[in-house]
């Protein structure tokens, strides 16, 4: 058996204050038609000694893939630690393909150490064992990684469980004034944070490549402006302060430009800021709407939403020549553009008779996919991994969060207890 | 990693941990201090504004609410017979006026941030034509964050797509 050490004990973590409750609760709506049946076996069966139950949480997460179908644990026979306790036999009767198990120790520093494995149960062999560090302070973090490692053994595709979403809420506050706040959360939900909040609005988060970062848009000074902030000291820094529109951030993936809106010259333009030495290129040059810039992932072109032919539809920049090209040509509003980790699948918003709907385009086959039923959905994010996306859509007169798998087969809606949730970013991967 | 290293680094968790529940900022509270003067954010819209430029615009019952159709910056002809009143009143004064643009919800939402600022330049170009200094009057698009009226119908959209003059 292969044996590797594994140790948990990333300065990100480090960021989060625990929080008792989630604000987001996960919803699946739809998962795969067959899906993979897995037992978590509880780490803590007998006698408790952490905080939070890692086998849960390991459990709901394979679940939220869609991919998994978790077996209920008062139905489990038997709860084996380790590899030598499974009765295959056991899993057996009760359909299970895999068999995650595992051991919790609390060492004498304080730390624990948490002794996991995955078991094949037909093929009757584990597939994979590690040992993983952690403290009371980031349990969710242990149990993330776990998940993580077992999704990648199964599937073959890095796990994002670890990963984090950024989003923005819009709640009534006194005399029914919104108050605008920029959250940060685990990408179940959980570990819900602040950022900033305002009661002028805030718009367009979007993550620094290294995952330490946030930009936005704030209209705290009275006018839109791009914000840099960072996650741990939340230290802040006014990037923009133009007349008219300063918007749409997005950082080159080396981290060291800033694609961005503004509207200084008479309309809204493309510009590149070089975070160094803060330049300002211009980028396109059209009495058109120029918005909502990504970068392609070789950092070459930019890819953007241009109404210059009409409507709004998806256009290609190669920096380095200028060369333009138009992306879309189905239907009068696609908008929003973003790429997924291939480089090659791209989603965006498109509406479809009076509906927006999030689509995916592959750039190079041009096969057209609309992902999403809901309604007035928008602001796709894709996961690092390029398994799922998140978005923003509408049920009744509430705003909330929903995810679906690229491929359409898995939808699940994250509603928020209170206000209105908008705006979702997923982060790069932090580890 | 030795035992000396994970300390280390257990002990900057800690210390981040720490650092994280005293970082959330607030724009809120600065709104109140003196960076922000008298307190009144920078014009973003209450009911106190017009008094604060001397003068209300929607005196005599001139419309100061211009409406849009989806997708479109174009003036309607109310809305130019009214900023027709509104260039009058305003040729040859200092009085400055705000245009905000909004759109909405339909649509990408920094889309609708240039469309809000498309509407509001409809709106400033007419006036300026009309003889009122482009310098006094300031554009600024809200998009879609900004509605008028909640509602996912098209009476609701109807009255978010709009240019405010304040």
């Amino acid at each position: 058996m292969r044996k590797t050490h594994g140790l948990l004990a990333l300065l990100f973590l480090s960021l989060t204050v625990l929080s008792a409750r989630a604000e987001l609760t996960i919803e699946i709506t739809h998962g795969v038609d067959n899906p993979t049946v897995i037992a978590v076996s509880p780490i803590e069966s007998g006698q408790r000694i952490l905080p939070e139950d890692i086998s849960q949480i390991v459990s709901a997460d394979l679940e939220r893939s869609g991919l998994f179908q978790a077996i209920d644990r008062s139905n489990m026979l038997s709860f084996p630690r380790t590899s030598g306790e499974v009765y295959y036999r056991d899993w057996r009767v009760l359909g299970a393909q895999y068999l995650v198990y595992g051991n919790a120790e609390r060492q004498q520093d304080g730390r624990i150490k948490v002794t996991f494995g995955l078991n094949e149960i037909l093929g009757e062999k584990a597939v994979l064992s590690q040992v993983v560090y952690g403290t009371d302070g980031n349990i969710r973090d242990i149990a993330h990684y776990i998940s993580d490692k077992v999704y990648e053994a199964i599937t073959g595709i890095r796990g994002a469980f670890s990963t984090r979403i950024a989003y923005v809420t819009a709640t009534p506050g006194r005399n029914n004034q919104l108050v605008y706040r920029l959250m940060v959360a685990d990408a179940d939900g959980a570990r819900e944070r602040m950022m900033l909040e305002s009661r002028e609005p805030l718009m367009s988060p979007t993550w620094s490549p290294d995952g330490k970062e946030l930009a936005y848009v704030s209209f705290e000074t009275g006018r839109p402006a791009v914000f840099r902030q960072r996650l741990n000291d939340a230290t802040r820094e006014q990037l923009t302060n133009f007349k008219g529109l300063n918007g749409a951030p997005a950082w080159s993936p080396d981290g060291r430009k800033m694609a961005l809106v503004l509207s200084k010259d008479g309309n809204p333009e493309i510009y590149v800021l070089d975070m160094a030495t803060r330049q300002f290129t211009r980028i396109t040059n059209h009495f058109a709407i120029d918005t909502e810039p990504n970068w392609t992932p070789d950092g070459k072109a930019l890819i953007f939403t241009s109404d210059r032919g009409g409507s709004p539809q998806i256009y290609k920049m190669v920096l380095a020549t200028g060369a333009m090209e138009r992306v879309t040509f189905r239907g009068s509003y696609n908008a929003r553009p973003r790429l997924a980790p291939d480089g090659r699948t791209l989603v965006l918003v498109h509406r479809d008779g009076g509906q927006f709907h999030i689509a995916s385009q592959d750039l190079i086959s041009g096969d057209f996919r609309i992902l999403t039923s809901t309604f007035l959905d928008e602001s796709p994010t894709v996961a690092p991994n390029g398994a799922m996306l998140l978005y923003a859509t509408k049920r009744g007169s509430k705003n909330l969060l929903a995810a679906v798998s690229i491929d359409a087969g898995v939808k699940f809606l994250l509603p928020s207890r209170e206000g209105d949730v908008r705006e979702p970013a997923w982060s790069p991967f932090l580890n | 990693m030795n035992l000396q290293n994970l300390k280390a680094v257990f002990l900057i968790t800690v210390m981040s941990i720490f650092l994280a529940a005293c970082s959330s900022t607030s724009t809120e509270d600065s709104a109140g201090d003196s960076a922000y003067g008298d307190g009144s954010a920078v014009g973003t819209g209450t009911a106190g504004d017009g008094s604060a430029y001397g003068e209300d615009l929607g005196a005599g019952g001139v419309d100061t609410v211009f409406y849009f159709e989806f997708d479109k910056a174009i003036l309607r002809p109310e809305a130019r017979a009214a900023l027709d009143i509104h260039a009058q009143r305003l040729r040859g004064t200092s009085r400055q006026v705000r245009l905000e643009g909004h759109a909405d919800e339909r649509g990408t939402r920094e889309y609708n941030m240039a469309l809000g600022e498309r509407r509001a330049n409809a709106v400033k170009e007419y006036l300026v034509i009309q003889g009122v200094s482009s310098d006094n009057l300031e554009v600024i698009s809200y998009g879609e964050e900004r509605p008028a009226q909640l509602g996912s119908d098209e009476q609701s959209w109807s009255m978010n797509r709009r240019v405010e003059m304040k």
